[in-house]
């Protein structure tokens, strides 16, 4: 894929891509942190080493740009704008949490902010944003509708018929696709007989574009292509980012199934966060703030989090029907 | 007699039928090497390999239905669905495939696929992976259901499931999986349509299903301490349903209280309590009661779910409306 010259950004765009990678990465590490020590419930999702990925695909979109997210969510919720206070608060199941305490972790909404909800199901929000861009082109509004998913998902039923269906009707989709290789513990070798996921948008006659997701200037490169194809009313784009996930499925994950000394090597190699400060050339007094600076977020919204405002039991009786 | 947790019992059940019968294996999502989400399978793929314990992709379509496919052709395939909540998914190739082929052919087919699925709320996993559906499957004719609630009853249950000729979804309760009880020497099957009578008592029937089960018998317990006594009956199989062992209850003592996890209205409960006002309406003594989920999805902040799904405080306040009518 050829990209274009005007897409290359300039350093200090990337050092602010930087800042928010490490947020997310700050943050996912203080939920770790906070789960194994008895504050949240539930079922935790991390995205540790797939930073680059939300970053670079969702600094192209405007704020009435709409996604639908996943289980491992956190990483898009914040790339969308959503605050980590807001996202933190939800995670400790408060009123003042971005899905006011209804929701958790996979089920994070910011419409504000076009965020169209995390989903605990896997597959479960592509066909949402086939009819959310399909709204958008009918009303003829020039804004483009985005699907993360895993590789996991490409084996569901909603995933091609999403796909067929968006493509048929040349809605103004992207389908992110993050294939991080493995679904839960099931490498991709062992869930699907193809190792080109493109061959599936292919199918469908949709356009893919291939990236590495642990480059967030080449997933920004290939995001801001995807996202002008989709806006311009050429239909929707399949955008393949190759990441890892640089840690267990699920917070508490024994990862049985991964083979010895398999996460360290991947944390060494392809780890997009020192990638991106090394081409930045970030010294270590630059570094050292930008810590600082994260880890003050990340403390100050357990804090606002913690001091929330707990539910009563009977608000669970609301919000069943508009 | 050995002591084995539910979980070990659902694999031990499963380990013994492959070891016997070639025609048995497993398809589900992360079953092998991970041994499940809940570990119920861990172990098996090191001693029956990955031909019979397979990993699948995540199509729950494709995986009822390849059930469904395999068992036509005479296998007893037992499919393991991640969470009850994605048999959502299955719902067509379970509910419009498998309960129906041997109906729709005049008789010619049998579909002998055994689904095992497992939920439950009380974790705060949110509203997509706590739902309690058995009573959606129960509304289906041509399929079984069966909820255990012991060890005991899952590894028997389990067997008859994977040796019945008809297509039976199999609910575990996520929080059951730990608890530890007693079991016979050897594999007992355990018929379908037989309820278990958990514990024996004279003023109130509480029929009570999956988690609700040991609710209710620690809400005995403390009923007896205040001069009540409970009687307990798990039907274990909703469909058939054992509704003999049900009414004769009820007509002993003229009281009924209908317990489960999933929302109260249009639940199995409501079924027991048709059937109870028709075959023993002149026993009743007070009205039967429900004692059941909200009827809202689940919630997550805990207090909120705590709200939603019933506990003991409220299964013992309907014992005591129940016995306070007279
Ligand atoms: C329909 C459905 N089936 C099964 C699950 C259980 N589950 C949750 S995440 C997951 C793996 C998803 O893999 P992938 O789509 O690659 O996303 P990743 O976890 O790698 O981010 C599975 C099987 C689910 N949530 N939804």
């Amino acid at each position: 894929m050829k990209l274009e010259e005007a897409t290359r950004l300039s350093g200090e765009t990337l050092l602010s891509f930087l800042e928010e990678m490490l947020l997310i990465r700050r943050f996912e590490e203080k939920v770790e942190e906070r789960f194994r020590a008895g504050d949240l419930s539930g079922f935790l999702h991390v995205a540790l080493g797939q930073e680059a990925v939300a970053v670079g695909v969702c600094r192209t979109l405007e704020t009435d740009d709409v996604i639908a997210s996943t289980h491992r969510a956190h990483h898009h919720c914040l790339a969308k704008g959503m605050t980590a206070n807001a996202l933190m608060a939800e995670l400790y199941g408060k009123v003042e949490g971005c899905s006011g305490g209804y929701g958790g972790s996979m089920h994070l909404y910011d419409l504000a902010n076009g965020n169209l909800g995390a989903n605990a199901v896997v597959g479960g929000g592509l066909p949402g944003i086939v009819g959310a861009a399909l709204a958008f082109k009918m009303r003829r509004q020039p804004r483009v509708a985005v699907a993360f998913f895993g590789d996991g998902a490409t084996n569901t039923g909603s995933f091609h018929e999403s796909l067929n269906l968006g493509q048929l009707w040349t809605v103004p989709a992207v389908f992110v696709c993050e294939n991080n290789h493995y679904a839960e513990s099931t490498p991709s070798r062992d869930h699907m007989p193809i190792a080109d996921l493109t061959r599936r948008a292919e199918a469908f006659g949709m356009r893919s574009i291939v990236v590495d997701g642990q480059d967030v200037e080449a997933v920004h490169a290939a995001a801001t292509e995807a996202v002008a194809h989709a806006r311009a009313g050429n239909g929707p784009v399949f955008l393949l980012a190759n990441t890892y996930r640089l840690t267990g499925h699920y917070v508490g994950d024994p990862q049985v199934y991964r083979p010895k000394g398999e996460q360290r090597d991947l944390r060494a190699t392809q780890d997009p966060i020192p990638r991106l400060r090394e081409l930045l050339g970030v010294d270590e007094d630059s570094w050292s703030a930008l810590e600082t600076k994260v880890a003050a977020t990340v403390e100050a919204s357990v804090e606002f989090a913690k001091n929330g405002t707990d539910r009563l039991p009977e608000d669970a009786l609301l919000n069943v029907y508009a | 007699m050995p002591e084995i947790t539910y979980r070990e019992a659902v694999r031990d059940c499963l380990a013994e039928a492959m070891r016997s019968d070639p025609d048995v294996f497993l398809m589900g999502e992360d079953i092998a090497e991970m041994g499940g989400s809940m570990g119920v399978t861990h172990g098996l793929v090191d001693e029956f390999g990955k031909e019979r314990v397979r990993n699948t992709p995540i199509s729950e379509a494709a995986i009822a239905g390849a059930g469904v496919g395999a068992a036509i052709q005479g296998m007893r395939p037992v499919v393991e669905i991640m969470y009850q909540d994605f048999i959502t998914l299955s719902m067509e190739q379970i509910v419009l495939q498998a309960a129906k082929h041997r109906y729709m052919s005049g008789g010619q087919i049998k579909v002998p696929l055994t689904v095992r699925t497992q939920g439950g709320a009380g974790w705060s996993p949110g509203a997509q992976h706590a739902e309690q559906l058995e009573g959606w499957l129960c509304h289906v004719p041509g399929l079984k259901v069966a909820f255990p609630s012991t060890p005991e009853d899952a590894r028997g249950l389990l067997w008859s499931s994977i040796y019945d000729d008809n297509t039976v979804v199999f609910f575990e309760h996520r929080t059951l999986y730990p608890i530890k009880a007693e079991v016979s020497d050897t594999l007992e099957p355990i018929e379908f349509g037989k309820a278990r009578v958990h514990r024996e008592g004279s003023d109130v029937t509480i029929v009570a299903i999956g988690r609700l089960v040991h609710v209710a018998l620690r809400v005995a317990e403390q009923a007896a301490e205040e001069g009540i006594s409970v009687e307990i009956v798990d039907p274990r199989t909703l469909l058939p349903l054992d509704e003999d062992s049900i009414v004769n209850s009820v007509m002993k003592t003229n009281r009924c209280v209908v317990t489960h996890e999933a929302v109260t209205r249009m639940g199995f409960g409501a079924e027991i309590a048709a059937i109870v006002q028709e075959k023993a309406f002149d026993y009743l003594d007070a009205p039967i009661e429900r004692v059941g989920s909200r009827f809202t999805p689940i919630p997550f902040a805990p207090v909120m779910e705590e709200y939603v799904i019933p506990h003991e405080e409220d299964l013992m306040a309907a014992v005591k409306r129940t016995v306070a009518r007279g």
